[in-house]
């Protein structure tokens, strides 16, 4: 964040060793913000949603821009990195979906709480960890945010519960932290993520119940990107209105792919929780390129037109360019700078995640026990034993 | 799926029964021959020694611990407003609360998975599962969620969370309520399984498992709930606790190990006070805790009688048994063994409701004392 808005400042200033070009971009008057049209919402047991229209600064909308392009960036570094078998395993991408990301994290604080399932990169970076730590860990190397332990579906961060393999599981343990916040009674809420294909889970609806029973400030959200692995959400779900499948809790669906709309819905089910209503729910309508995860070409189940369309009529971070460049909170060359000093940073990162060593062997056993004193862990015969300490 | 009333043995009682009649309760024998074994086994104890039944045992440790760490909460069915299925929690609700003792519906695996999200965050939950037959519905919870996260996160992330309910067979509750879990928790790096036989037991080792940072599973025995044993009065103090991973030695002895855990236990304590009286002295061993298991005390043990026997209520394939027997292969005590392990266990069926189909399906001390012969070659 600090080095972001450094990046900001600095052309904003218009340092003198910068070339002339840059001297000129600087000295360009941009508007302080501008007040932008969003989609309305639908509504499911709410008599009034988020508001129509929004106020971007010129500041925010750089930083969105900078964070959605990192998120970007990182997602097709990853690809190249896994297609040159420098990644293994699974590895779920949501480029396309950065909206919801960036878009969720602008809506609350840093000391909100957010968990997720295994598309969860985008997460792991706007709740705070850096693309070296995350594209580290999915090469496995020590440097990784779980020290190459847990790979792409086990990162953890402050106030971010990963980073989790088990579909569905996730939602039970969101409305438990939700339930924290309550029990603490600090003002904190939970971001508890799912998608369309985990939407038909049974222990979600437990969650469901539970949290509106106990009245958790819980904000269930649904990233519909229209297909749960290869299946479509219409060959899945008996109801695909996603955010009307919490019954008799409020819900609200959103455009996904619009970062102010994001915003605004995220703000407005925040304050649904703080004001101790109870959980909420929102569906995020969006999409993702990549298949389901890198096994998966995704384009058995879905045609090539259809997410060519979706690129050049959605994109999220074409929209928010878009919107800045007409409305002069930015300009192309600032855009594209950005833009520059991104693949700068997501190519450091990768050259860390490849040059940087394995976790050494002796850390096999370490971290089974919390607190614990020192104990043998057993390998893969009785004469071989790894140490593990806490 | 939910067992209401409360089990047809064990009659709650504002009163402890008499020792000799409740040991007899849980070991199906004659007030005649457990006074015997009292009057050899417990001796008589200065006046601060109290009685206590296992459920009140687990009550008062809930209690302190409740009381001396405001994170400390209790979550499962019937657990507040009912008292408890089985009263184990009777008095926390009144005492502490809606926000403390929480009534869930009937979501094992939403409750479960709310429990460990609650740990997660930093509090500290003990969530009850009305018997560990259910929690095969949460059992993704449990491992996946709970026991492999501290690694998965490099130790980042800890999950200090208790499961706990009775574990294993009843008495006619037939095959989808009986099943011993032992084996199956015990498995799982990231769990602690502790399985608890007397008072003392089972309040040491539900405040340990409350104060310790980690996922445990503590398997009660609803036989054993409504069982007095004396608490001696260092098991009186509030800060009294029984450390994870240690076990017991019940009885002291020279011919043949016996290692079990939980109920059992009572039967093996009958079955070496039948053979004391034909010249065959055992050690009784309680294991208390079935994961990480204390292998070494099993193994000193042997290395002194030669000989060894493992008893469990649970199925025989891939138990606990087998694991004593596959560990003490591979150390030390396999030199010192006169004969191969004997293992006693449940019948490897399904339980059968009938009384007589139920009683031998379970390890009886004759099953015991004939074990106990055969791998002494009498």
């Amino acid at each position: 964040m600090r080095k972001m808005l450094a990046a900001v400042s600095r052309v904003l200033l218009g340092v003198a060793q910068k070339p002339a070009s840059r001297v000129l971009v600087a000295s360009r008057n941009f508007a302080n913000d501008a007040t932008f049209e969003i989609k309305k919402c639908d509504l499911h047991r709410l008599e009034e949603g988020p508001p129509v229209t929004t106020v971007l600064t010129r500041e925010d909308g750089l930083k969105y821009y900078r964070m959605m392009q990192t998120v970007r960036r990182m997602e097709l570094k990853a690809d190249q990195l896994y297609k040159q078998k420098i990644i293994r395993g699974f590895c779920h991408l949501c480029d396309g979906q950065e909206a919801c990301c960036v878009g969720l994290e602008a809506g609350i604080n840093p000391t909100d709480h957010l968990i997720t399932a295994y598309r969860a990169h985008g997460f792991t970076f706007t709740r705070g960890l850096s693309v070296r730590a995350i594209l580290a860990e999915l090469t496995g190397r020590r440097g990784g945010c779980a020290k190459g332990k847990g790979g792409s579906m086990h990162m953890y961060a402050k106030n971010f519960y990963g980073g989790n393999g088990i579909v569905g599981a996730q939602v039970p343990l969101g409305a438990g932290i939700a339930l924290a916040c309550k029990y603490n009674g600090k003002d904190e809420i939970c971001l508890t993520l799912y998608g369309d294909g985990a939407a038909n889970q049974g222990q979600i609806f437990e969650a469901y119940n539970m949290a509106a029973l106990w009245k958790l400030p819980c904000i269930f959200i649904c990233e519909n990107n229209r297909y749960g692995m290869g299946t479509s959400v219409e060959r899945a779900a008996a109801s695909t209105d996603y955010y009307k499948r919490g019954d008799f809790i409020p819900g609200l669906r959103v455009d996904g792919m619009d970062i102010l709309c994001v915003r605004e819905a995220t703000r407005f089910a925040a304050a649904y929780c703080r004001a101790g209503k109870g959980p909420i729910l929102m569906e995020l309508q969006t999409y993702r390129y990549h298949g389901h995860s890198m096994s998966d070409p995704g384009v058995s189940y879905r045609t090539r037109e259809e997410i060519q369309e979706v690129r050049s009529k959605s994109d999220p971070i074409m929209l928010l360019k878009d919107r800045m460049v007409n409305s002069n909170l930015a300009s192309v060359e600032e855009l594209k700078e950005i833009d520059v000093d991104v693949r700068k940073e997501i190519e450091d990162a990768a050259q860390f995640a490849t040059a940087d060593p394995e976790p050494p062997l002796e850390e096999l056993g370490y971290h089974i026990y919390c607190s614990d004193p020192p104990f043998e862990v057993r390998g893969a015969n009785q004469w071989i034993k790894f140490k593990s300490i806490s | 799926m939910t067992l209401r009333d409360p089990c047809p043995v064990c009659v709650p009682s504002e009163r402890p029964l008499s020792l000799s009649l409740s040991l007899s309760l849980s070991l199906c024998l004659s007030p005649r021959q457990v006074s015997g074994l009292l009057r050899r086994r417990f001796h008589r104890t200065a006046p601060a020694a109290l009685q206590v039944t296992v459920r009140e045992a687990i009550n008062q440790g809930m209690d302190e611990e409740l009381e001396r760490d405001e994170k400390v909460f209790l979550l499962g069915e019937e657990v507040a407003q009912y008292d408890g299925a089985y009263k184990v929690s009777r008095g926390l609700w009144k005492k502490y609360g809606d926000k403390r003792i929480i009534d869930t519906p009937i979501s094992e695996m939403g409750f479960a998975g709310i429990a460990v999200g609650a740990a997660m965050a930093g509090l500290r939950p003990i969530c009850e599962f009305m018997t560990f037959n259910f929690s095969m519905q949460a059992i993704d919870q449990v491992i996946n969620s709970a026991a492999k996260t501290y690694y998965m996160s490099a130790g980042f992330q800890s999950v200090p969370i208790v499961f706990r309910g009775p574990n294993g067979a009843s008495a006619g509750v037939a095959a989808q309520h009986s099943q011993c879990f032992a084996a199956w928790y015990g498995h799982c790096p990231g769990l602690k399984v502790v399985s608890p036989w007397s008072s003392e037991d089972a309040k040491g080792l539900i405040k340990s498992a409350i104060r310790d940072n980690n996922p445990v599973v503590v398997l009660e025995n609803e036989l054993m709930y409504g069982v007095p044993f004396e608490l001696p009065p260092e098991a009186q103090s509030k800060d009294f606790l029984i450390p994870i991973g240690k076990a017991k030695i019940e009885r002291q002895g020279t011919h043949v190990t016996i290692v079990s855990h939980s109920r059992p236990v009572s039967h093996c304590l009958e079955a070496a006070t039948v053979l004391s009286k034909e010249g065959i002295e055992c050690e009784v061993i309680n294991m208390r805790t079935i994961r990480p298991m204390d292998i070494e005390t099993i193994e000193a043990s042997v290395m002194k009688t030669n000989h060894l026997v493992t008893v469990e209520g649970g199925w025989p394939q891939f138990g606990v048994g087998a694991e004593i027997c596959a560990r003490i292969m591979e150390g030390p005590a396999f030199n010192f063994l006169d004969a191969p392990v004997v293992r006693v266990t449940g019948a490897d069926v399904p339980m059968p409701y009938a009384k007589v189909l139920e009683d031998n399906s379970v390890p009886q001390v004759k099953d015991i004392i004939f074990a106990i012969k055969k791998a002494l070659n009498m």
